[in-house]
Parts: structure tokens; C-alpha cells; sequence
């Protein structure tokens, strides 16, 4: 209907920076999502436990002893432990530091690959299956749908390592391992409430 | 002059896509992905259409017998399901999708290779639902399969499980969209865009997308929950062995309230914007109507219980759900009294678009307020699982959803063909639609104050139901042929249609600033905006300095919406489409043997590694 004016050019964007770190960068605000995503299941997990746990008389019930404790609190030190070396890890990628960035990438891997190791032996020191009853279901999904995390971490860090090993890093890998680290404190931060309701539920609820 | 000439043709060869097939399946261009769904949609929405007409052809007369039970059950769980998670979410999604970039001014999303696995996740879905249905498996429990029914004692085979995972596909497809809606949103605004200048479409999509990530999640829990049960014996809803049938309830819910209003909302922002453009002022009010939107966002996530009176819930927790149910009329309320108070002060053109907010206004108040009316506990004792709620939900649905997205489709169909519809002939649509679907529903009101029961086949003769029935019918057959008159317009007018022009009903914002229908990179230059409607300025101000012979995008301050930095938009790629077939395959074995979920995370994980590969730039 109506022609446009004619435009005015006000400013010249050629001279901006062409990637960004952390939470300038598009990739940490999707990442950010993700956790909303995740984190909402986290909670209505742990909602749907507690509400099992309101409808049954005993916790957890009876013929189960609760979780072996040794396990869980190995997995929980390592777990807590390893935000050190992940902090350092988003701080050298965001100095863009190649040398620190690939060790770090390293250890990370390895801490991962421990921790699902100790994760796989917990699953047998939980003294339920997921098919004995309601109880065991709803531990068996927290502990399923957190392992799935470190899992899907894991892998993220493995395959961002073979690729910053076999090339030069660009700034934007720099950016990806710094939220890299940004969901591994995600993953470790979803575990305190799950294993406060795995571990210490069946004792104190 | 031939300089910028070269410059726009280098845009449109840099964003382009492969011709054929390959240019088919690689695509990232967000025009095409929304356009792909929404034609989906559509198609979905006739199929639902004539299975809605064919339950009314069964239920005109007492004691047919021409749908048997079962056929009936299957008809109105297919019409109900599809409905809710084929049609009524995705298309909202797709709508955003399409707009979104145009109405900032960009030339993409964030992630266009999410969007096009979104796609490819929902297309999943469709067939996830129909492909069982030609072989004749299909869900039969509603479009809310409550255990303990559709638990593993009662609902052997795999109709059940089709429903659940059906709805695990569409869920990532929504979530996937969502979040790609909400970083652009935030991320990529215009310079000078700041969140106080931004049209009410875009706060509607992006409340609707944090709506969608925060409620999306309980389905998927909880029918995850339910497929374990059935599959691996898990006893979350089975109460022998400590489990609950009612958390069922909770959780889906949680999310089965908020759903409403993800479906609602971004339809609200298509009122806001055919009510500017029409009535040719700013729309009244434009803080309230942020802050109501916003206000019904929240309170969604506090109605579930609603759903469940019926139940037998503590006294005290009915009372607390039914003060929150009528609250939310309020903001509702804001809606549409700023909506009114935009028409009686503006000057009102009485096109088509807004023809369909008119009657927006019309049935959603009249559905509100059988809202407002089963939102009362002892009232909803005696009219739930009646018509009287067949009625509510379609006047919400329909009236508050539907009625704006037909709006919104006639408004924006010459921005996205560069045609407009026939005005007459989408009179004629509208005005078979909303009579045909007043008449359709309203007498069903009554019905379910007689006392006639939702879901049932067939009723006898000394009821009484016959009349009312009859004209519930003819209304559903009368909608039906406007229907069939709507999609003949739209499609005799993509190639009969009065050529449109880059902004035909003379809007104001950014998506009328780009010819009609938009190139592969939508605009040539960044536009700049200083306030709600840049387009009724005497100036335009642009930007420039992005490149134009690779994909670069301008991101701006979350806030301010201040240029910051240039990101690098990926090109097509196969990658999301065989992500999207390694992840269905998943989902489908799941259904089988739960070591789906082990073996099939490797095909995943391959294709996830593909798509994040970087490419070496030379």
C-alpha cells in the first residue's frame, strides 16, 4: 500500500567482534534453555518421589534396606570435586588458552568416565529394583534420568576434545568449551537434591 | 546502484538454498521449515475435521449404530490427540517460527538446523499417530489416557504406547522450537528494539516459549512414566504396589493446564496485531496487555487441579484451585477490554483478519465465562465429563485460538505468497465457520446441563437429546463447508490472488518492511527502530556491514537490544534430518524392548556429532 522513505544508514556493525563468550554468547542462552528444560524434569521427579513417598505408611517400604551409603557419597565428593578443574577449564577457554584448554578437556573426560563408572556400582547398591515396587521405581528414574546427564556431558566433552586435538582451536570452539563447563556445573548442581532424596529420603523421610 | 543490486543478489545466492531435493531435506531457512508445518497443520486440522464430522454424523440420531464403541472411542481419542498435540501447539510454534525473524528484522533464528530437526521431529510424530492408524492400531483412550486403563493390566498391545510416545515426538519438536523462539527473541532484536518496544506478537511468543520449556517437560515425564510401566514393570501408577494413579493426573496436569494457554497466548498476539494494523492506531494499553500476558503465563502453572475435582481432593485444595481458576479470568478480562477500547477508538477497517477477531472477542468471552463457571468445584461436580464441557473447551479452543490463527492466516497469507486472499469468498468462509460453529456448540450447553455425557456413542431415544443433537450436527456440517471454502481460497489464491506488495493493509511492523514474499534473507539491510510501529515513521533508518558472502547475523543486548556482536548462521545441512530419523528410531524401538533406549543412543550419538562438527572455513 504505502511505499517505505528512503533509509538512513545510522551505523556500520562491521567493526563488532564476531564471537562472544559465555553469557553473550547465542550458544550459552540455548544451553541456558536446555536446563530450564532439564531442570523442570529434575523437579517434577523429585516431586513425583515425594509424593510416592506421602502415600506410602513406611520409607521406604518394608523388606528394603536403604541405598548403601559408601557409593553415593564417593560419586558426590568426585562429582563436587571435579567443578574445581571445571572452573579452571571455562576460565583458560575463556582466555582462549589452547594448551590448558586441551588438558583440561582431558581430565574432565577422565573425571567423567570414573564418575559413570562409580554410577554403574551404585545402581547395584540401591537394595531395590525398579520393578519391586513404587519406591524403587522412583529411585531408579532419579538416578536414571541424572546418569543420562554426566552421560550426555561426558560425550559432549569427548567429542569437543577430539575435535579442539585435531585442529586448531577457533574462538568459537573457546566459547563451546566454556558452556561445556557451564552444563557441567548444571549436571552437578540437578545431583545435591537428588541425592539428598536417593541416599537420605529412605533414612529421613 | 548496480552495487547494492550485486549486494542483495549475493544475500539471496549466500542464503539460498540447493534446488531439488537435497535443497528439500537440507533446508534451514525458517520460512520454509514454518511453512512445511503449517501446511501440515492444516492438513491435519481437515482430517480432524472429518473425524469430528463424522462422530456428529453418529450422534445426530439415538441409538445409531453405524460407529460401534470402539470405533467411536478410537474417533474422538484420534480427533483429540491430534487436535491438541498435531495441531493446535505445533501451528502456534510454526506461526512464531515464521514471524519471529521477519517481525525482528533478521534473517534466520538462532539455531536453524534445531528448527529444521524440530520439524522433522514433528513430522515424527504425525506419522507416529496415523501410520498405526492405517493398521488399524489405534489409541482409543482419549487425548488423556489415564492408568489405571491404559496401565499394562487393561490396554494390552501397543495402543497405549503409540499415544505416549506420539506425544514424546511432538514434544521435542515443541521444546526444540521453543527455545530457539526464546534466545531469538531475547538475542537477536534489532538495535534500538528494546523489550518495552517490542510488538505484542513477540512478548506473547516469547512468554508462550518459556511457558512450553517449563510445562512440556511434566508430559514427557509422565507418559516416560507410563511407557515404563508398561514396558519394564515399573509400579508408578500401580497402587498394589505403592504406586498412584492420581499423580498421573498431577503430572499431566501440570502440564495439560499451561498447554491451554500455549495455545492461547501466541494466539492473542495475532489479535494484538490485526486489531493495530486494522483499527490503524497503537493498540490501547500496551503495558497491561504485557502485564496480563505475562500475569496469565504465570497463573497457568496454578490451575492444574482444576482438571481433577472430580477426583476427590481435600476440600481445602479445591477451594485454593478454584480462587485461582477465577483469578485468571482478570487478566484474561484486561485482554480483551484493551481490545475493545483499541476498536472504539480507532478506525476500524472490516477486513477479514479482523472479522476473525471480532468473533474471537465474541466466543471466547461466552467461553470464559463457562469457564469461570466450571472453575467452581460444586458446579464442576455436576458438569464434568458432560457436553457442557465439550462445549467450554471448544469455545476456548476454538473461539480463542482458532478464530485469531484464521485471522492471522488471511492477514499474513499475502506477506508469505505475495498474493491476498479473495475478501468476499473469505467472508462467505467466515461467516459459514463462526455460524456453523456457534450453532455446532452452543446447544451442547444445554446438553450437558441435561445431563449427556461426553464420550459416549450412541443414547437412547427417551433422553430427550435428539433436537439439540441434531443441531449440534448441522451446525458441525455448515462449519465443515466453510472450511472446505477457506482452504479453496487459499489455494485458488496463490495463483489468482490480487498481487499484494511488500504491505497491503499498511502495518507497522518490521515484516511489511520486506517484499512480499520475502527473499532467502528476508532483508537487505538491518533496520533500526526507535518505537512500537517503525513502520508509520516518515524515516527508516538501517544499518549495514554484514557480510554477504558468508551467513552472518547481527546480535544485540538482551535488554537494550544494542548491537553486540556478529554470529555465524550454519548453512543447510542433512544433519537434523538423520539426527531426527536416529532419534525416531529410538523412540519407536522403545515401545519394543527398552534396550532401544541403550543400542539406540549410538546412531544418536553419531549423528549429534555430525551435525556439531565444526566445518573448516577456508
Amino acid at each position: 500500500m504505502s511505499a517505505q522513505p528512503p533509509a538512513t544508514v545510522v551505523g556500520d556493525v562491521s567493526g563488532l567482534p564476531d564471537t562472544a563468550m559465555g553469557p553473550r554468547s547465542l550458544v550459552w542462552w540455548g544451553t541456558l534453555g536446555f536446563m530450564l528444560i532439564e531442570g523442570t524434569a529434575f523437579l517434577l521427579a523429585a516431586a513425583a518421589y515425594l509424593y510416592l513417598r506421602g502415600q506410602a505408611t513406611t520409607w521406604p517400604p518394608s523388606g528394603h534396606p536403604p541405598p548403601d551409603l559408601t557409593l553415593g557419597a564417593l560419586f558426590t565428593v568426585i562429582l563436587l570435586l571435579s567443578e574445581i578443574p571445571n572452573r579452571w577449564l571455562a576460565a583458560k577457554a575463556k582466555a582462549q588458552e589452547t594448551r590448558p584448554v586441551r588438558l583440561g578437556i582431558v581430565v574432565m573426560s577422565v573425571l567423567g568416565i570414573v564418575l559413570m563408572a562409580i554410577r554403574y556400582l551404585e545402581f547395584g547398591r540401591l537394595n531395590v529394583n525398579w520393578d519391586h515396587d513404587a519406591y524403587g521405581s522412583a529411585t531408579w528414574m532419579l538416578m536414571i534420568l541424572h546418569a543420562t546427564h554426566v552421560l550426555t556431558d561426558l560425550a559432549d566433552t569427548v567429542v569437543l576434545g577430539a575435535c579442539i586435538f585435531t585442529r586448531k582451536i577457533t574462538a568459537s570452539q573457546f566459547s563451546d568449551v566454556n558452556d561445556n563447563s557451564f552444563y557441567w556445573s548444571f549436571v552437578v548442581l540437578t545431583w545435591l537434591p537428588i541425592y539428598a532424596l536417593v541416599y537420605w529420603g529412605p533414612r529421613l523421610l | 546502484m548496480s552495487v547494492a543490486a550485486t549486494h542483495d543478489e549475493r544475500l539471496a545466492r549466500t542464503w539460498g538454498d540447493a534446488g531439488g531435493l537435497w535443497g528439500f531435506i537440507t533446508t534451514v531457512d525458517h520460512k520454509r521449515i514454518a511453512a512445511r508445518y503449517i501446511v501440515l497443520t492444516i492438513a491435519l486440522l481437515v482430517l480432524d475435521g472429518l473425524l469430528a464430522i463424522d462422530m456428529r454424523l453418529q450422534l445426530a440420531f439415538p441409538a445409531l449404530k453405524r460407529l460401534e464403541a470402539q470405533g467411536y472411542n478410537e474417533s474422538f481419542s484420534l480427533h483429540g490427540s491430534a487436535m491438541m498435540f498435531l495441531v493446535s501447539v505445533p501451528v502456534m510454534e510454526a506461526m512464531a517460527i515464521w514471524l519471529v525473524p521477519l517481525m525482528l528484522g533478521q534473517r534466520n533464528m538462532a539455531f536453524p538446523r534445531l528448527n529444521a530437526f524440530s520439524f522433522w521431529m514433528y513430522l515424527g510424530g504425525v506419522l507416529m499417530l496415523w501410520v498405526p492408524h492405517l493398521a488399524n492400531v489405534t489409541p482409543d483412550l482419549g487425548w488423556f489416557e489415564y492408568p489405571p486403563l491404559s496401565g499394562p493390566g487393561y490396554s494390552p498391545g501397543h495402543r497405549a504406547d503409540i499415544w505416549a510416545q506420539m506425544i514424546t515426538f511432538t514434544e521435542v519438536a515443541a521444546l526444540a522450537a521453543s527455545v530457539n523462539t526464546f534466545v531469538t527473541i531475547m538475542r537477536m532484536r534489532p538495535p534500538g528494539m528494546t523489550l518495552a518496544r517490542m510488538p505484542l506478537f513477540l512478548w506473547a511468543m516469547l512468554i508462550t516459549s518459556l511457558m512450553t520449556i517449563f510445562a512440556l517437560p511434566a508430559v514427557m515425564l509422565v507418559t516416560s512414566m507410563l511407557i515404563s510401566d508398561r514396558l519394564v514393570a515399573t509400579h508408578f501408577f500401580d497402587a498394589a504396589m505403592g504406586g498412584d494413579v492420581v499423580l498421573f493426573q498431577h503430572i499431566f496436569w501440570f502440564f495439560g493446564h499451561p498447554e491451554v494457554y500455549i495455545i492461547f497466548i501466541p494466539a492473542l498476539g495475532f489479535v494484538a496485531a490485526i486489531t493495530e494494523t486494522f483499527c490503524r492506531r497503537t493498540v490501547f494499553g500496551y503495558v497491561p496487555l504485557v502485564l496480563s500476558l505475562v500475569a496469565i503465563g504465570v497463573l497457568a502453572f496454578g490451575l492444574w487441579v482444576h482438571h481433577m475435582f472430580a477426583v476427590g481432593l481435600p476440600k481445602l485444595g479445591a477451594s485454593f484451585y478454584t480462587a485461582a481458576s477465577l483469578v485468571i479470568a482478570i487478566p484474561a478480562g484486561i485482554q480483551i477490554f484493551c481490545y475493545i477500547a483499541t476498536l472504539w477508538s480507532g478506525r476500524p477497517r472490516f477486513a477479514t483478519p479482523l472479522m476473525w477477531v471480532l468473533a474471537f472477542i465474541v466466543t471466547f468471552v461466552i467461553g470464559g465465562l463457562s469457564g469461570v463457571m466450571t472453575a467452581s468445584a460444586p458446579l464442576d461436580l455436576q458438569l464434568t465429563d458432560t457436553y457442557f464441557v465439550v462445549a467450554h473447551l471448544h469455545y476456548v479452543l476454538i473461539g480463542g485460538a482458532m478464530f485469531p490463527l484464521f485471522g492471522a492466516f488471511a492477514y499474513w497469507y499475502p506477506k508469505a505468497t505475495g498474493r491476498l486472499l479473495s475478501e468476499a469468498w473469505g467472508k462467505v468462509a467466515f461467516w459459514l465457520i463462526v455460524g456453523g460453529f456457534n450453532l455446532g456448540f452452543f446447544p451442547m450447553h444445554l446438553l450437558g446441563l441435561m445431563g449427556m455425557p461426553r464420550r459416549i456413542y450412541t443414547y437412547p431415544v427417551e433422553t430427550g437429546w435428539q433436537p439439540l443433537n441434531i443441531l449440534a450436527s448441522v451446525g458441525a456440517a455448515i462449519a465443515g463447508v466453510g472450511a472446505a471454502v477457506f482452504v479453496g481460497n487459499a489455494l485458488v489464491s496463490l495463483w489468482r490472488g490480487r498481487t499484494a506488495g511488500p504491505n497491503p493493509w499498511g502495518g507497522a511492523t518490521l515484516e511489511w518492511a520486506t517484499s512480499s514474499p520475502p527473499p532467502p534473507h528476508n532483508f537487505d539491510q538491518i533496520p533500526v527502530v526507535s518505537d512500537l510501529t517503525p513502520l508509520w515513521r516518515d524515516e527508516r533508518q538501517v544499518m549495514e556491514g554484514l557480510a554477504d558472502d558468508h551467513r552472518e547475523l547481527l546480535l544485540t543486548t538482551a535488554i537494550e537490544a544494542r548491537p553486540d556482536y556478529r554470529q555465524q548462521s550454519p548453512d543447510p545441512s542433512i544433519w537434523p534430518l538423520l539426527t531426527a530419523l536416529a532419534v525416531s528410531a529410538m523412540f519407536v524401538g522403545s515401545i519394543f524392548t527398552p534396550w532401544a533406549l541403550v543400542w539406540g543412543a549410538l546412531p544418536i550419538g553419531a549423528a549429534v556429532t555430525g551435525w556439531f562438527w565444526p566445518k573448516r572455513r577456508t
